[in-house]
C-alpha cells in the first residue's frame, strides 16, 4: 500500500428543502491511499452517492451545499477551490473519475460510444481524432468487448446493459486518474453480468495501480475484492474496518444486522432471517441521539440520554464503531441466526471453523 | 432414489409457450416473435412454494402471468385444480380470478396513489363476494392489515407516505383480501432494502403457514429464491434448465448455468468468499427474438458440443424430484 492519497474530514453536506435541512452527509471522515481498494456500504438514502458527488464539488447546488469539512487530494484542500475553477475541473476524470450508478443516463444518448470515448481522450490525453480514435478501440477492447471498431459506431441504447457500464469503465481508466469512484456499478445488472464487470473493473484498477472507490448496498458483491469497508447509516459513517474484520468481527449492530438480514445459500433454510426491526430514520430534524436506537435491540440507557456516540477505535486495531456499547460480538459460522433468551443475537464470540 | 408420492398438484403447467409479436408498418404485419417462454413444463402442490429464477428478460413474469391467466399462453396448457384454464374466456375465469392473485416488484407502481390505504383494502375486500356489510368489510380491513404487521392506523394515510417496506405489506394485504389460494410473487423483494427485505421474506413464510398459500415465487436473487422455495426452476431464455430442491442446490445443481449461476452469487462468508473460484460466464445472454439453434446456452457453455448446437435437449428426471435440461448430464 503507498502513500495517503485521498483524506477527508468532518464533511458535511445538506439539501436545503422546504421541508427543511436534510443531512444528507453528517461530519464524515475517510481516506485513501494508493493502491487501495475500499467500499462504502449502506442502505437506500444513507448518503452514500453525496458523499462521493461532494468530493468532486458536483452536488446539485441548489438545493445542495456542502457545509463544512476537508478534502485533501494529493495534499491540497479541494474545498478551497470553487466548483467550477480550473482546479476542479483538472480534478474531475484527470485525478478522480467516477463511475455513475445509472449507466444509461450518463452516456449521453444522441451520441455513438466512439464519439464520446473521443471526446473524452482528446481533453485529456491531447491527441489529435484519429488517434484518439484508434485509442478508443483499444479502450473498448480493454473491457473485453467484442468487434470494437463496430461498437464505436452504436449508440448507447444499441448496448446491452452490462456493455454500457464496461463502456463506462473504459471511460474512467482511459482519463488515467488517480482514484475511481465506482458508483454502484453492477447493481442494474443480473448476477453473471456483475460479476463478469466487478472482475474485469478490479483487474484494470490494480493492473494500473489505481485507487478505487466501490460503492454498493449489498456487502457480498464487495467482500471479495475490498482491502477496506466504511458502513454508511443516516449519513454518518457508523463501522469502519479492514474487509475481515467487518465481515467476521462486525461491533456495530447495524452492520450485525445487515449482515444477519442477508439469506446464505449455504445454511440451512429453515432458520428464520433476523431483520432490523423498522426503517431507516428522515434526515431532516434528527435525533441528537443515535440515529440507530430506534432499530436497535442493544439499546440500553447510556444509548437514550447521550447524544450520538463518536467514531472511536477498538483498542489498537484500524476498526472504528460510533456506538456506545461495546458489543464483542461475533456472526461468524454457526452463530448466524440464534437468538438468546431474551430474542437478541447470540453475542457468542466463537472464531470461525 | 425412490420418488416421493405425491398428492394431486394444485397447478399444471405443460408445454407453455407465450410468443409476442414483433410488428412493423401500417398493417402491422408481423414480421417475427419474441420466445418469451418457450415450452416449459412445472407443477405446484398444494402449501408448497416453487421458486422460479433466472436473469432479466429470461420469461419469468411472464410465466407467472400466464400461470394465473393474467396473460393468455399462445400454446399449452394450464391445469388448475384439475381444470384447464389456459384457453378459457374472461366470464368464465371469473370464479378463478379471487383464488389466483399476482404480487408485483413495485409496490408503488402497482397502488393507486391518489386512493388511501383503506379504499385500496376495501375495494379489495369488496370484490370477496363472501362479505357484504360495511361493517364486516371495515373489519375486514383491519384484520388484513394486522395480518401483514401494519398498524390499522395507518388506513388513512396514502402510499406516498409509507416507506417501502409498508408499501409492499399494503400490496401483500391487497392481494390477500380474497383468500386467494396461489399467490405469485414476481420480485415482490427486489426493491426493498437488506434490512427490510428480511422481514417481508419473513412475513410471506408466516402467512403461508398461518393461511395455507400457495406460491409461485418470482426472482433473479437465487439466495432470497433459496431461502424462500421448496423447489426451484432455473430459467433460461424461455426454457426451464433445471428443476431442484431448494436443499440440494447448493451441492446438487448439475446443469452449467445453474452452476455458473452459484458461482457468482455474492455472499458474506468471508474465508470463502476469499478463496472461491467464480465461473465467468463469457458473452451476453442472447434475444429471445434471434435463439441460437439447439440448446439455449451452447454459445456461452464451455461443455458445447455438436450435438448443443443442434438438438435442444429435453427436461429429464435424473432422481429425487430433480430434473436437468442438458445433453451432457447422465441420466
Ligand atoms: N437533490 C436532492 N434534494 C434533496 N435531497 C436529496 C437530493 N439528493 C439526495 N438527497 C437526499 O440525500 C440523502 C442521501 O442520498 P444519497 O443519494 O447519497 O443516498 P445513497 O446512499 O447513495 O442511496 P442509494 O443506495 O439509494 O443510491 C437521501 O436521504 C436523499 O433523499
Ligand atoms: N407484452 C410484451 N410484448 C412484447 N415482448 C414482451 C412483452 N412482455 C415481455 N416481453 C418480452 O419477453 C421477454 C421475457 O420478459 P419477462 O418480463 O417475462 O422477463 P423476466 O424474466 O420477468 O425479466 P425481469 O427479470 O427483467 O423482470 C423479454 O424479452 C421481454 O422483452
Ligand atoms: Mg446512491
Ligand atoms: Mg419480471
Amino acid at each position: 500500500m503507498g502513500e495517503r492519497i485521498l483524506e477527508v474530514r468532518n464533511l458535511c453536506t445538506s439539501f436545503f428543502t422546504h421541508e427543511g435541512e436534510v443531512k444528507a452527509v453528517n461530519d464524515v471522515s475517510f481516506h485513501i491511499d494508493e493502491q487501495e481498494i475500499v467500499a462504502f456500504v449502506g442502505e437506500s438514502g444513507c448518503g452514500k452517492t453525496v458523499t462521493q458527488l461532494s468530493l468532486l464539488q458536483i452536488v446539485p447546488a441548489p438545493p445542495g451545499k456542502i457545509t463544512g469539512g476537508e478534502v485533501f487530494f494529493k495534499g491540497r484542500d479541494l474545498l478551497q477551490h470553487k466548483p467550477n475553477s480550473p482546479e476542479m475541473r483538472s480534478v474531475r476524470g484527470a485525478g478522480i473519475a467516477m463511475i455513475f450508478q445509472e449507466p444509461m443516463t450518463s452516456l449521453n444518448p444522441v451520441f455513438t460510444v466512439g464519439h464520446q470515448l473521443t471526446d473524452i481522450i482528446m481533453l485529456h490525453r491531447k491527441v489529435g481524432h484519429k488517434e484518439a480514435w484508434e485509442m478508443g478501440i483499444e479502450a473498448l477492447r480493454s473491457v473485453e468487448i467484442p468487434e470494437p471498431e463496430v461498437r464505436m459506431r452504436n449508440y448507447p441504447f444499441e448496448l446491452s446493459g452490462g456493455m454500457r457500464q464496461r463502456v463506462m469503465i473504459a471511460m474512467a481508466v482511459y482519463c488515467n486518474p488517480d482514484i475511481i469512484i465506482a458508483d454502484e456499478p453492477t447493481t442494474a445488472l443480473d448476477v453473471t453480468t456483475q460479476a463478469q464487470v466487478l472482475e474485469l473493473l478490479v483487474s484494470l484498477v490494480k493492473q494500473h495501480r489505481k485507487s478505487l472507490i466501490i460503492v454498493t448496498h449489498n456487502l457480498g458483491v464487495v467482500t471479495r475484492y475490498v482491502d477496506r469497508i466504511y458502513v454508511m447509516y443516516a449519513g454518518r459513517i457508523i463501522e469502519s474496518g479492514s474487509t475481515e474484520e467487518i465481515m467476521t468481527k462486525p461491533r456495530h449492530p447495524y452492520t450485525i444486522g445487515l449482515l444477519n438480514s442477508v439469506p446464505k445459500i449455504e445454511k440451512e433454510r429453515s432458520e428464520k432471517l433476523i431483520p432490523i426491526k423498522g426503517a431507516p430514520p428522515w434526515l431532516i430534524d434528527m435525533d441528537p441521539r443515535c440515529t440507530f436506537l430506534p432499530r436497535c435491540s442493544y439499546a440500553c440507557e447510556v444509548c437514550e440520554t447521550k447524544e450520538f456516540p463518536k467514531l472511536r477505535r477498538l483498542g489498537e486495531s484500524d476498526h472504528f464503531i460510533a456506538c456506545h456499547r461495546d458489543i464483542a460480538g461475533s456472526i461468524t459460522g454457526s452463530t448466524t441466526g440464534r437468538l438468546d433468551s431474551a430474542g437478541r443475537h447470540d453475542l457468542g464470540g466463537e472464531a470461525h471453523g | 432414489m425412490a420418488e416421493t408420492v405425491r398428492e394431486n398438484p394444485l397447478l399444471k403447467v405443460e408445454q407453455l409457450k407465450m410468443y409476442f409479436p414483433l410488428t412493423k408498418g401500417l398493417l402491422s404485419k408481423t414480421y417475427s416473435w419474441v420466445k418469451a417462454v418457450d415450452g416449459i413444463s412445472f407443477e405446484i402442490y398444494p402449501n408448497e412454494t416453487f421458486g422460479l429464477v433466472g436473469e432479466s428478460g429470461c420469461g419469468k413474469s411472464t410465466t407467472g402471468k400466464c400461470a394465473i391467466r393474467v396473460l393468455q399462453p399462445t400454446e399449452g396448457r394450464v391445469v388448475y385444480k384439475g381444470r384447464d384454464i389456459a384457453g378459457l374466456s374472461k366470464s368464465m375465469l371469473k370464479p378463478y380470478r379471487r383464488e389466483l392473485q399476482l404480487i408485483f416488484q413495485d409496490p408503488y407502481g402497482s397502488l393507486n396513489p391518489r386512493q388511501s390505504v383503506f379504499s385500496i383494502l376495501k375495494e379489495a375486500v369488496v370484490l370477496d363476494r363472501e362479505r357484504h356489510t360495511a361493517v364486516e368489510a371495515n373489519e375486514r380491513v383491519d384484520e388484513l392489515l394486522t395480518l401483514v404487521g401494519l398498524d390499522p392506523d395507518m388506513k388513512s394515510r396514502y402510499p406516498h407516505e409509507m416507506s417501502g417496506g409498508q408499501r409492499q405489506r399494503l400490496g401483500i394485504a391487497r392481494a390477500l383480501a380474497c383468500n386467494p389460494k396461489l399467490v405469485v410473487c414476481d420480485e415482490p423483494v427486489s426493491a426493498l432494502d437488506v434490512s427490510i427485505q428480511a422481514q417481508i421474506v419473513n412475513l410471506f413464510r408466516e402467512l403461508q403457514a398461518k393461511l395455507g398459500l400457495t406460491y409461485l415465487f418470482i426472482a433473479h436473487d437465487l439466495a432470497v429464491v433459496r431461502h424462500m422455495a421448496d423447489r426451484i426452476a432455473i430459467m433460461y431464455l424461455g426454457k426451464i434448465v433445471e428443476v431442484i430442491d431448494s436443499d440440494h442446490i447448493f451441492r446438487e445443481a448439475l446443469h452449467p448455468y445453474t452452476v455458473a449461476l452459484l458461482s457468482a452469487l455474492p455472499t458474506t462468508d468471508y474465508y470463502q468468499e476469499r478463496k472461491r473460484s467464480r465461473i465467468i460466464l463469457e458473452g451476453e445472454v442472447p434475444s429471445p427474438v434471434n435463439k441460437p439453434a439447439g440448446c439455449a446456452f451452447h454459445p456461452r457453455c464451455k461443455y458445447a458440443t455438436e450435438t448443443c448446437r443442434q438438438v435442444s435437449p429435453g427436461l429429464r428426471n435424473v432422481g429425487r424430484n430433480h430434473c436437468v435440461a442438458c445433453h451432457n448430464v447422465a441420466v
